[in-house]
């Protein structure tokens, strides 16, 4: 729980977002929830184009011992998808901010991703379990 | 951490599928101290075993030797289900699951006074399975030669006390083995030197994907006091010979097989991106509905597999409900995995 890159924004329910330098937000699940979930076999991810708004279910990763949606941190477009984790979902478990990202937004207003909590935040609410 | 019949068990050490791996490969060792370990003793112990177990311990003729059992109600419901050792006329060894280990104590020493038998339960001994292709031959290197040997001679299901140590090859993965049970005091010593042979820490996740590819029930999923073994996959556990062997659950099972059992659990294979999971409902079409008792993802076939209990009528296909979308499943024979092998084709 240490190394949370300070560059994020987390949700309550565990997912974070990057913004990357052209205005795209780059979404996926944390340390703790990808511990927490244990090792991932399967990953659904939305089409690109559909329109999210935020909050909403945007994905599902599903590990050996449960299923657990995935919820648009903001609200935006999906631009792209990791299509890697369609053969290798365990990139999740490995590599949860990096390689094991989910899919990246153009975000419906820029700045919307303000409300979300900080690396700092996140991980005083991770670390009461 | 999660709590296990009250005790407080690991899921995984690390990655729980290579865990599981390791089991199907090498070798991998599981704490399974949480299970009950009550020892029988009394001239009249078997006379006692063959009015409990729904198996009949009259087919251990050879000292050592292991049955696999469920315990009955009068209902034909299953109370446990249990393995027992013949170790001398006077004395049986029983292995019962942690979350019923009270209510079969409670049972077994109602009926045990009338036969004048005494039940100990050994809480002084912990129990770890040591299980793989490479699990026997990594056991023993542990033990001084003469020991040793002796270990490598037991055929599968007997057990044999071994200076402090019961050992048995027997298990719950599918996977040759031993379980043995020694002294708590010894038992963490031996749990670092198997990890320093190269035998890998398991929790109860694998432990629980390995027995379900094995197609190995488990209690309170697969089968409860509300049903009974010839639903539940295990008409093969019932010794219904000799006819005049009236043990408890008998005449319940008697009359279920004179008017035919309605349902029956049999093997799920998911060939989609999905999971079984227990609980889930399974439809039959023009035939009924069913439910999930046990699913996961396989490892060894990377798809997910499952038991279910469906009525009796159901054929080779069947949809399963799973999170709001209606999933085609095949219907197979268990095991699904044996021996590190696929038994059931992949399309």
């Amino acid at each position: 729980m240490n190394d949370i890159p300070s560059e994020l924004k987390f949700t309550r329910s565990h997912e974070w977002l990057k913004q990357l330098p052209d205005g795209i937000a780059e979404i996926g699940i944390s340390d703790h929830a990808q511990h927490a979930l244990g090792d991932l076999v399967f990953v659904e991810l939305p089409e690109i184009g559909r329109s999210l708004s935020a909050g909403e279910n945007c994905a599902v990763v599903e590990s050996v011992k449960a299923a657990s949606d995935i919820y648009s941190p903001v609200a935006g477009t999906v631009v792209a998808v990791n299509d890697q984790l369609r053969h290798t979902p365990e990139l999740i478990n490995r590599d949860p901010y990096g390689g094991g990202w989910l899919l990246r937004l153009r975000p419906q207003e820029p700045g919307s991703q303000s409300s979300l909590m900080s690396a700092s935040e996140y991980g005083a609410l991770a670390a009461q379990g | 951490m999660v709590d296990f019949g009250g005790w407080d068990m690991p899921v995984a050490y690390g990655s729980q599928i290579e865990e599981h791996h390791a089991v199907r490969r090498g070798a991998g060792v599981f704490d399974v101290s949480h299970m009950g370990i009550v020892d029988l003793r009394g001239a009249r112990s078997r006379e006692l075993l063959r009015e409990l177990l729904a198996n009949d311990v009259a087919r251990l003729n050879l000292p050592g030797r292991a049955l696999y059992s469920c315990m009955l109600n009068e209902r034909g419901g299953v109370i446990d289900d249990l393995i027992v050792y013949y170790l001398d006329d006077d004395f049986f060894r029983i292995v019962v699951n942690a979350g019923t280990r009270e209510k079969d104590l409670a049972w077994i020493g109602q009926q045990a006074a009338r036969f004048e038998v005494t039940l100990l339960e050994r809480r002084d001994l912990a129990m770890l399975a040591i299980q793989g292709p490479q699990a026997r031959e990594r056991s023993a290197a542990l033990l001084a030669a003469e020991a040793a040997w002796a270990v490598l001679e037991l055929q599968p299901f007997f057990g044999a006390q071994i200076g402090e140590w019961f050992v048995a090859r027997t298990g719950y993965t599918g996977e040759d083995g031993f379980e043995i049970m020694l002294p708590t005091a010894d038992a963490v010593s031996v749990w670092q030197r198997l990890n320093a042979a190269g035998v890998r820490s398991c929790g109860l996740g694998a432990r629980d994907t390995l027995r379900l590819e094995a197609g190995m029930n488990l209690y309170g999923n697969d089968m409860t006091e509300q049903t009974n073994p010839l639903e539940s996959g295990l008409a093969w556990t019932v010794a219904f010979d000799p006819p005049e062997r009236n043990f408890v659950g008998r005449a319940a099972l008697d009359a279920i097989r004179a008017r035919g059992a309605e349902h029956k659990l049999v093997g799920l294979v998911l060939d989609e991106r999905a999971v079984l999971r227990s609980h889930q409902r399974v439809l039959i079409p023009s035939v009924g509905e069913g439910e999930v008792t046990s699913g996961t993802f396989s490892p060894t076939l990377e798809r997910s597999i499952g038991l279910a209990r469906v009525p009796v009528a159901t054929g080779a296909a069947v949809q399963v409900e799973v999170r709001g979308r209606q999933l085609p499943a095949r219907v197979v024979r268990v095991p699904f995995v044996r021996h590190g092998k696929a038994l059931i084709s992949l399309v």
